[in-house]
């Protein structure tokens, strides 16, 4: 038996790195400090099933191949299609998402990652207005507001808040108590039941609020009696707490980045962080979902200049969501082949792009049995970063932490296959 | 293989050669006496040759380059690169903030053959190596962030200078970085509350301690770990009009100081950058004026001191830096997107796009200011070519600021039809006349910096032992004028006919021959005290339990992030 320290966590953007693994062979038996979740990805809890070999479907049925035909089918996918599809990365780490943007340019193809279905609206946002943050040490050094609109961190990042929320930090001694918490959200969570405030904006009604504060900000005033659902004397009385604050921090996640509006209800929030720095010191932190769904975005934007959706067709990098993005492409049925890796579309993408992917070669590369491998046409399995085999990945406040290898494997990581698909697909390029 | 460059006019100002034809022979990536008749000849008639530029102060690899990249697509847009798959090359895009693989080429086809990130913020190390991973070509350093560092604040504010140099070199070590960075210090944790300081004598809040402490202390610090580079300062109230008075004060704090670096031959006890920014005159933007020539004079009175320019080239571009509020100020006075990022306990950091306007009459001044700098300061070995890229404009601009200092005539022509008639009134730029040389310009961009940064053994000029970083630019002395001729200047800076890195051709005819080229990372690996060491380490440990939100573990730079590492040693057990 083993015990490793200090490990970081392969599963939400939090990567918690406190986490103590009790190793026996080559599995995780238990683990400390890690929250419900984490502590199923590293003792791989009951009810997944995992792949071990490369497998192809065969007249329907999955057969069990050698890598090299695995690799083989997988770089022809590749190069006979006519506009492949490079989707999901957000569950690798950076090495293998640099390997996966080189494969993209060698095939001509589009590669995007899950930010294209959660903070997509974000990044198109950052785009528009800027990205003012700080690193999560800061919020538990010195925030006294703490705003999450739109996000439950309880259940989606369940360590957020006892780390960086109810931790004492510098200036803030007394931790919790020390701080105001916001939450803006049209249920009842069990994120809101901890908060000082809750304003329940109606549904889809981000934008309207958004808006009303800044009004309020700009010392206007608000023209109805309430906006989004909520009365104008709290949308008052929050700003003007708001502008109090020593060092305030907005959290935001799905449920604002995916309601009605989208990015643009982003933009008004960004903007919103924005104007309430000519009152009080004010910052934000989109709450990421997968580990390593930043480093996708971080390793793109560095070796392209733009964070996802970038598509190679002519050999350069061009950007355009809307016609870039993976459900622009399924949904326009402009991909004949699709190939995934580190993300599962088949249970996240909407019908009409499942029903593209059936119709279509799809190539994943998956540890476990998903609703994505069974739309897959060659599966290969890679070992699990963070814990089967080492890797970077950036939290979502931006600080990259190296992931550990606590157990060995036979398995080949995400990078080491897709060296061979890369490798691959030259010589069956060179061969044409 | 073996080469031999002949007939070529060489620059190399540390072997005070100018212009000779001066054979060059090259073998196993170093500069030797000979070579064997199988060298390969590359006939350099009709060019110039000097060694590989070095940039000593960009912002090219790490968390806001990458920022700036991110909130900028329309600059990506500006500027494409295509694959070439056959070749190794990659794709690339990006004007003021160009992609990694298209930064290492452009600065090689530049000529260019090692480049300094400017800010390395320690907490995000990391993200600076991984992007030089992806950054082929050029040998590179970052400068690691300490100006705003609770640490060092609290350890000079005790009082305590040998921990305060205990945990400078276990800091730098443990960021593979190169250079003790200073950025408006004090300032940049006042920002943490939304605030700034003003001038050096301002405390930040908590912490007690002034800007002129912070420098006057990590002086001496940066002398006590004799590093190869001198502190390397960004100071207080950059942008500001009247700032100069604050420049001037802070320039003259490490006066004095003894120095005698392990390694190079560095005499100098600050290196100002980006001084353009810090020169300026006037209460407000209204009655702004340039006092260049008091800081010109400055630096000619003293010698304990380098700088270099950030040129403005008035272009539109993205300013980049780790002083969180000056950028916040851009952002409310120009109204364009700002990102920020606060790092807790250690820096900050901000990002605006700016446009400046050749029309307009501030960026006019401040292209002349950073001008008259050039031409005012006497001493060549006292300044190096920098635009603060992309912050005063991207670095692919410097073969056009060339042709401004070489050519009397091509800042006239600008005066009279480009920039607004306030260049010519708010600054003395339109009385000087003097125009560099290729002996100048070979200063500014290459003997100067490897001299200020420690690296004069190997880098910065063509003498034997020296690394066979060469670049050879096709301007004939003989039958072309620089003065008359200042376009050609800027084109055959901007595409060099040879390009050699570590004895290989990596450019030729401007393009690039070698894309996956990897340069050496350099670091410094010093020991000040290993028992204060390791008494200040369990003290940062400590106050890593509480108070940063990763483990202590976790926090130094693993080995393996640095692909080719070059550790330069610093003192080892000098504080005992």
């Amino acid at each position: 038996m083993e015990i490793h320290e200090d490990v970081p966590c392969p599963f939400c953007g939090t990567i918690c790195d406190d986490i103590i693994c009790k190793v026996e062979g080559d599995e995780v038996v238990s683990t400390q400090n890690a929250c419900r979740i984490g502590n199923a990805k590293f003792v791989h809890a009951e009810g997944a099933e995992r792949y071990k070999k490369p497998m192809i479907r065969k007249s329907g049925e999955l057969v069990e191949v050698s890598m090299d035909e695995a690799v083989e089918e997988a770089a022809k996918m590749l190069v006979e299609s006519k506009r492949p599809l490079m989707y999901g990365w957000s569950s690798v780490d950076c090495d293998a998402q640099s390997v996966g943007v080189e494969l993209a340019e060698e095939s001509f193809a589009v590669i995007d990652n899950t930010a294209t279905v959660c903070h997509g609206p974000s990044l198109l946002a950052v785009h528009d207005v800027g990205y003012p943050v700080c690193t999560l040490g800061e919020v538990k050094n010195r925030a006294d507001v703490v705003i999450y609109w739109g996000c439950n961190p309880l259940h989606a990042h369940p360590r957020h808040f006892s780390r960086h929320v109810f931790s004492r930090g510098f200036f803030r001694e007394r931790g919790r108590s020390d701080r105001t918490v916001i939450v803006v959200d049209p249920r009842e969570s069990d994120t809101s039941k901890l908060a000082d405030v809750h304003v329940q904006v109606e549904f889809d009604k981000d934008y309207e609020l958004l808006d009303a504060i800044r009004t309020a900000l700009r010392g206007k005033k608000i023209l109805y009696e309430q906006v989004a659902g909520v009365p104008r004397e709290t949308i008052e009385a929050t700003v003007e707490l708001l502008k109090k604050a020593q060092f305030g921090i907005l959290f935001f996640g799905m449920g604002i980045t995916h309601s009605r509006g989208k990015n643009r209800n982003i933009d008004a929030g960004i903007r919103t962080i924005q104007d309430l720095n000519a009152h009080a010191k004010f910052t934000l932190i989109p709450m990421r979902g997968h580990y390593n769904v930043n480093g996708f975005n971080q390793v793109c934007t560095w070796e392209t200049g733009y964070p996802f959706c970038v598509d190679f067709a002519d050999g350069s990098a061009k950007y355009n969501p809307g016609e870039t993005g993976s459900n622009d492409l399924l949904q326009n049925k402009e991909t004949d082949g699709m190939f995934v890796i580190g993300a599962d579309p088949g249970a996240h993408f909407p019908q009409k792009a499942l029903e593209v992917m059936a119709e279509i070669p799809v190539v994943t590369i998956e540890p476990h049995r998903t609703p994505t491998t069974e739309l897959s046409d060659v599966i290969i399995p890679p070992a699990f970063v963070g814990i089967e085999t080492e890797g970077t990945a950036y939290r979502m406040d931006g600080i990259p932490i190296k992931m550990k290898k606590l157990v060995e494997t036979d398995l080949l990581s995400d990078k080491e296959i897709l060296v061979r698909i890369l490798t691959r697909v030259r010589e069956l390029k060179a061969s044409k | 293989m073996e080469y031999i460059i002949k007939n070529g006019n060489v620059y190399d100002p540390l072997n005070k050669i100018d212009g000779e034809k001066v054979d060059i022979s090259i073998k196993d990536g170093k500069i030797v006496d000979s070579v064997s008749a199988d060298a390969k000849e590359i006939d350099a008639s009709g060019q110039i040759v000097m060694p590989g530029g070095i940039d000593p102060h960009t912002h090219i690899a790490g968390a806001k380059v990458n920022v700036g990249r991110l909130i900028r697509p329309e600059d990506s847009k500006k500027d494409t690169e295509f694959s070439k798959p056959d070749s190794g090359k990659r794709a690339g895009t990006g004007f003021s903030v160009p992609s990694t693989f298209m930064t290492g080429y452009r600065y090689a086809q530049m000529g260019y053959t090692t480049a300094m990130e400017a800010a390395m913020p320690p907490l995000l190390a990391r993200h600076t190596h991984e992007e030089f991973h992806a950054t082929p070509i050029l040998d590179h350093a970052a400068f690691t962030l300490l100006g705003n560092n609770w640490f060092i604040m609290q350890y000079l504010k005790e009082g305590d200078i040998d921990k305060a140099a205990t945990y400078a070199s276990w800091i730098i070590k443990a960021t593979k970085g190169y250079a003790i960075k200073i950025v408006n210090p004090g300032g940049t944790e006042a920002w943490g509350w939304g605030g700034n300081v003003h001038g050096i004598d301002d405390p930040t809040p908590y912490f007690d301690i002034t800007g002129g402490e912070i420098i006057r202390g990590l002086a001496e610090v940066n002398e006590m770990l004799r590093l190869p580079h001198s502190i390397h300062l960004h100071c207080n109230d950059l942008g500001h009009p009247g700032n100069y008075e604050t420049t001037l004060a802070s320039l003259d704090l490490p006066k004095g100081i003894k120095v005698d670096p392990v390694t190079g031959s560095r005499k100098t006890s600050v290196h100002a950058t980006h001084i353009q920014y810090h020169s300026y005159g006037g209460t407000n933007w209204r009655d702004f004026v340039s006092e260049a020539p008091t800081i010109a004079d400055y630096v000619n009175k003293n010698d304990h001191i380098t700088i270099d320019i950030g040129q403005v080239t008035l272009d539109e571009t993205t300013t980049m830096t780790a002083d969180g509020p000056m950028e916040y100020d851009i952002h409310t006075l120009n109204g364009l997107k700002w990102a920020n990022c606060d790092i807790e306990l250690e820096t900050g950091s901000g990002i605006v796009p700016f446009i400046y306007s050749p029309k307009a009459p501030v960026p006019s001044v401040q292209w002349a200011i950073g001008l008259e700098l050039f031409l005012l300061v006497d001493d060549a070995s006292k300044v190096c070519m920098t635009t603060d890229s992309p912050n005063g404009g991207p670095f692919t601009r410097y073969p056009r600021v060339f042709s401004w200092l070489m050519s009397n005539k091509a800042r006239e022509d600008m005066l009279e039809n480009k920039v607004h008639k306030w260049a010519e009134k708010r600054t003395s730029l339109a009385t000087i006349d003097r125009e560099y040389s290729f002996y100048d310009i070979a200063q500014i961009s290459r003997s100067s910096p490897a001299v200020v940064l420690g690296l004069s053994d190997t880098k910065g000029h063509l003498g034997v032992g020296a690394d066979a970083d060469i670049a050879i630019h096709n301007f004939n002395i003989d039958n072309q004028d620089p003065s008359a001729d200042y376009g050609a200047i800027e084109s055959s800076f901007q595409r060099s006919s040879y390009v050699f890195k570590d004895g290989k051709i990596v450019v030729q005819d401007g393009e690039v021959t070698i894309p996956n080229h990897h340069g050496r990372t350099f670091w410094v690996d010093s020991l000040y005290n290993a028992e204060l060491e390791k008494q200040v380490v369990s003290e940062v440990e400590n106050v890593f339990k509480q108070y940063y939100s990763v483990n202590f573990e976790n926090y130094p730079v693993q080995d393996e992030y640095v692909l080719k590492p070059a550790p330069i040693n610093g003192i080892k057990e000098a504080g005992k």
